[in-house]
């Protein structure tokens, strides 16, 4: 057993918990953030993506020594309020989901694309970097239309502030 | 997962201290390999020892003709670096086109080479640019280090401590890439060194792990030309048969994939 500091959603936590956990196990099921999911539990399908010191990152394959003290950011935390985060909103004007099982896993995925590429996506780049979340529904042509969506105000939304 | 416990050393010697007091120990880098295959009990460590915070083992320098890469500097770092770029251009592509973006902010040089699979990229600019792996006990030269199907010439607690590249007059790096898990399932690493000899690389291709190909070797050092490979055929000795693809069809591929890293090269 370990305890294990670290800020999840800008609130420190700490937890006492197995060396053998994962860190996407501490987030749903110590800390109740069942927004990530575990999809293929194999560190392919993307379902269990957070921010881990701002990057995403498979959940499911990071033992929670690895993220001790360090700043997690889950699907739980990106909204303001009740003002959605600007991906969210673009997955939702888009129809950018079916079942939503992925989703939150694309859009912890989405930002960080975004952020990397400072907002500059096409269609081929947005396709590319979205390889390691896969989505059983959509066909991902809604998916790549609301990241698209979503680079534009997340850029208008910088610019803002 | 059994239960393991976790460690996380600041230097190299407190690591290799931790290794050698546990009764069952494994290093653990990106992870994105070891964990895995604990979650399916395959490996059951008694402790892991996570290399992944000591500073000594990240960076990336050009000292005279060589690029040095720190073992436990990540996929993304490597794809980020302007000095990779200048120094061997094709080792930056053959990064971004492994793994995804999440597994290459984890996944690191040396846990790969360590690990060695005989799909992972990184054996093959190893061997092909004839690198020398440097541990915490002594430098290791390519064609030493990798020992077949997953195994190398690593000891018990030894630890990668960096690769160095020497860089080369021209190289260059083609994959077939298996479009779900993302390994090659057969890639080639070419190159060209300054004093003119030609070293070819296949991983993916052979049952036993990174391979040479002498008689793609020969045709380019006779003639530096995609074209001079046309007439070439590779034995499907040895080479890997799966649900993916028959060892003739691999056979086929190392030459296409040669083909295109020497036209790349230019």
């Amino acid at each position: 057993m370990s305890t294990i500091k670290m800020t999840v959603n800008g609130k420190s936590v700490s937890a006492e918990v197995e060396d053998r956990t994962l860190l996407v196990n501490l987030l749903r099921d110590t800390l109740n953030l069942t927004g990530t999911h575990v999809g293929c539990d194999t560190s392919q399908c993307g379902a269990c993506i957070v921010h881990i010191d701002g990057k995403a990152v498979k959940s499911c394959t990071v033992l929670v020594g690895q993220a001790n003290g360090a700043n997690i950011t889950t699907i739980e935390g990106i909204a303001r309020g009740d003002e959605l985060h600007p991906m969210q909103a673009a997955f939702r004007d888009n129809h950018g989901l079916q079942c939503g099982y992925c989703t939150p896993g694309m859009i912890m995925s989405a930002i960080d694309i975004v952020n990397r590429h400072h907002g500059d996506l096409d269609e081929q780049t947005v396709r590319h970097e979205l390889e390691g979340n896969i989505c059983r529904c959509t066909g991902y042509h809604n998916i790549v239309k609301s990241v698209l969506d979503a680079a534009g105000r997340m850029k208008v939304a910088q610019a803002a502030e | 997962m059994y239960e393991t416990i976790y460690h996380r050393p600041t230097s190299l010697a407190d690591a290799a201290a931790l290794f050698a007091k546990a009764g069952d120990a494994t290093y653990l880098a990106g992870g994105h390999t070891l964990i895995p295959v604990m979650k399916q009990r395959l490996a059951a460590p008694s402790d892991v020892i996570d290399l992944g915070r000591i500073k000594d083992l990240i960076g990336i320098e050009v000292t005279g003709d060589a690029l040095i890469i720190k073992a436990a500097t990540t996929y993304y770092d490597i794809t980020q670096s302007a000095e990779a770029k200048r120094a061997i251009p094709a080792i930056v592509h053959l990064t971004t086109v492994l793994g995804d973006p999440a597994v290459r902010y984890r996944g690191t040089i040396g846990g790969s080479l360590a690990n060695n699979d005989p799909a992972a990229d990184y054996p093959a600019a190893v061997l092909a640019l004839d690198a020398t792996i440097t541990t915490n006990t002594r430098e290791i030269k390519a064609a030493d280090f990798f020992q077949g199907l997953m195994s190398t010439a690593l000891q018990p607690g030894e630890i990668i401590t960096a690769v160095s590249f020497p860089i080369p007059a021209k190289a260059a790096y083609s994959k077939m890439r298996h479009p779900a898990s993302r390994f090659a399932l057969t890639a080639v690493f070419v190159a060209k060194t300054k004093s003119g000899e030609v070293r070819v690389a296949a991983t993916g291709a052979s049952s036993s792990g990174v391979m040479r190909v002498p008689a793609i070797e020969q045709a380019l050092t006779a003639n530096w030309s995609a074209s001079a490979l046309d007439g070439i055929t590779v034995s499907s000795d040895g080479l890997m048969e799966d649900i993916h693809g028959s060892a003739a069809y691999r056979a086929n591929l190392i030459k296409v994939m040669a083909q295109r890293a020497v036209a790349d090269a230019g």
